[in-house]
């Protein structure tokens, strides 16, 4: 027969694990929304790049704002510990994330790099944005190399 | 009753020996390459598209770093743990002692100077497709290398998957030099075939495998689970991916999906050697992707 004070504990325990996962969701989703925000603009701009979309300068000015606007974002409360894919769902955050923050922040650093330099060329025209978006595209991939799982 | 005791121990002993004998490493015949030489800057094209540096440069190596083919990463399997050896031109610790010939057999036959079978982790697989000229090309090539006196480890891997001999039984099923698309009606098709069959052994991830570890040539490009451990490897083929032929080619140059989304883990090193090609090999390769059958059923 399990005592009281037992299934009490149990119950303590299951609703705080439930309340940590529930603190991530909001980080989850926050995190998640700047990578679509940075896509979005990415996408404006590399459309113009390409050639896909006649070039604008406003917009194209306005795209690369965005970008250093998300890079200026402070991620450390975005990435609390026990957010990673090994502790939670719906997310591709590796673990290696928390091992090496320092060097995760400083990745996060370079695609501000990057897009600071998209944003002192935007204006320019769309040649000028090819080879920008070649270091953006370098900065993203440098992170996800390292930290983002494959997808499932 | 000896009679018939007697009958079993020969056909015993005639099965293991043609099971020694057909299993038997099969290096190119002495002399064949040797003599050639090549150039070293077309060698560099050869060793971009074929990835060498991606998986024999040290775990962490950026940048230049990565020419230096010290090896060391681990490379995870069902058959265990394969650890890449050090390739630099090094002569005690890397290649540097070998001849054209001991390379043309280890690349496209796998099987090494000392007569030994390699493992399959090597894509030899892919590279027996790879032309003589190219691989005297990245023979040449590679000796412009740094050399690493970095040892080169063990691999990690069981009994029974520790007795090199087996690897020819491997051999016998799957070491087929024949391209998986027959049928390439165009220059760019072929180049395309030959950059993701031969050099850049796309198949070697993209294509999911039997027990034993073959791949699945009837389900070609079809995607797979990720051999390096969770995850998945998505598919190729038209009811898989429905990007177009430019888009395919621009995410090998820059990494970026059509929704610009970036690539992550293995394939980040894959489109940077995909973007130092020239813009008709990406073509090339987005023309054979897009030429692909559903289902992937090419045979």
């Amino acid at each position: 027969m399990i005592r009281m004070s037992t299934g009490l504990a149990v119950l303590a325990i299951c609703a705080a694990g439930a309340a940590a996962a529930q603190d991530a969701t909001a980080q989850l989703k926050a995190r998640q929304g700047q990578f679509r925000i940075l896509a979005i603009n990415l996408g404006i701009l590399g459309d113009m790049a390409q050639g896909k979309t006649e070039y604008d300068a406003e917009a194209a000015q306005a795209a690369a704002d965005s970008l250093v606007g998300v890079s200026m974002v402070n991620q450390a409360p975005l990435w609390p510990e026990g957010s990673s894919e090994m502790d939670i769902d719906n997310t591709r955050a590796k673990a290696e994330i928390w091992d090496n923050f320092d060097d995760f922040a400083s990745k996060w650093g370079a695609l501000g790099e990057a897009a600071a330099s998209m944003q002192t060329v935007a204006g320019n025209g769309a040649e000028a944005l090819g080879p920008a978006m070649g270091g953006l595209g370098g900065a993203c991939k440098a992170c996800h190399d390292t930290y983002r799982a494959p997808q499932s | 009753m000896r009679r018939l005791i007697g009958v079993v121990v020969l056909a015993g002993v005639a099965l293991a020996g043609a099971g020694w004998l057909l299993t038997a490493p099969k290096p190119l015949p002495e002399g064949s390459l040797d003599g050639a030489t090549g150039d070293a800057e077309r060698g560099q094209l050869v060793f971009t598209a074929a990835g060498c540096a991606s998986c024999h440069h040290a775990p962490d190596a950026e940048g230049e770093a990565r020419l230096v083919l010290s090896g060391g990463q681990r490379f995870a399997s069902a058959f265990g743990t394969f650890l890449a050896p050090n390739i630099s031109p090094d002569p005690a610790q890397g290649i540097g002692d070998w001849s054209l010939d001991d390379f043309a057999s280890a690349v496209k036959r796998g099987v090494s100077p000392e007569g030994q079978h390699l493992y399959p982790a090597f894509p030899y697989t892919a590279y027996a497709r790879m032309e003589d000229g190219d691989l005297v090309d990245l023979w040449a090539y590679m000796q412009t290398l740094p050399a690493s006196d970095t040892p080169s480890q063990p691999h990690e891997v069981g009994f029974p998957f520790n007795i090199r001999r087996g690897v020819g039984a491997w051999k016998m099923l799957y070491a087929s030099p024949d391209w998986v698309m027959t049928e390439a009606e165009s220059p760019q098709l072929e180049r395309g075939r030959y950059l993701v069959e031969a050099l850049a052994h796309c198949g070697e991830c993209h294509t999911p495998r039997d027990a034993l570890g073959g791949l699945d040539r009837s389900a070609w490009l079809t995607g797979a689970p990720n051999p390096n451990g969770r995850g998945t490897i998505p598919g190729l083929t038209p009811d898989k991916l429905s990007w177009g032929a430019d888009e395919i080619a621009y995410y090998l140059s820059s990494g970026f999906t059509p929704e610009y989304d970036s690539a992550g883990g293995h394939m980040v090193e894959v489109v940077e050697n995909f973007a130092a090609l020239p813009d008709e090999d990406r073509a090339a390769v987005a023309a054979y992707i897009k030429a692909l059958p559903e289902g992937g059923h090419l045979d």
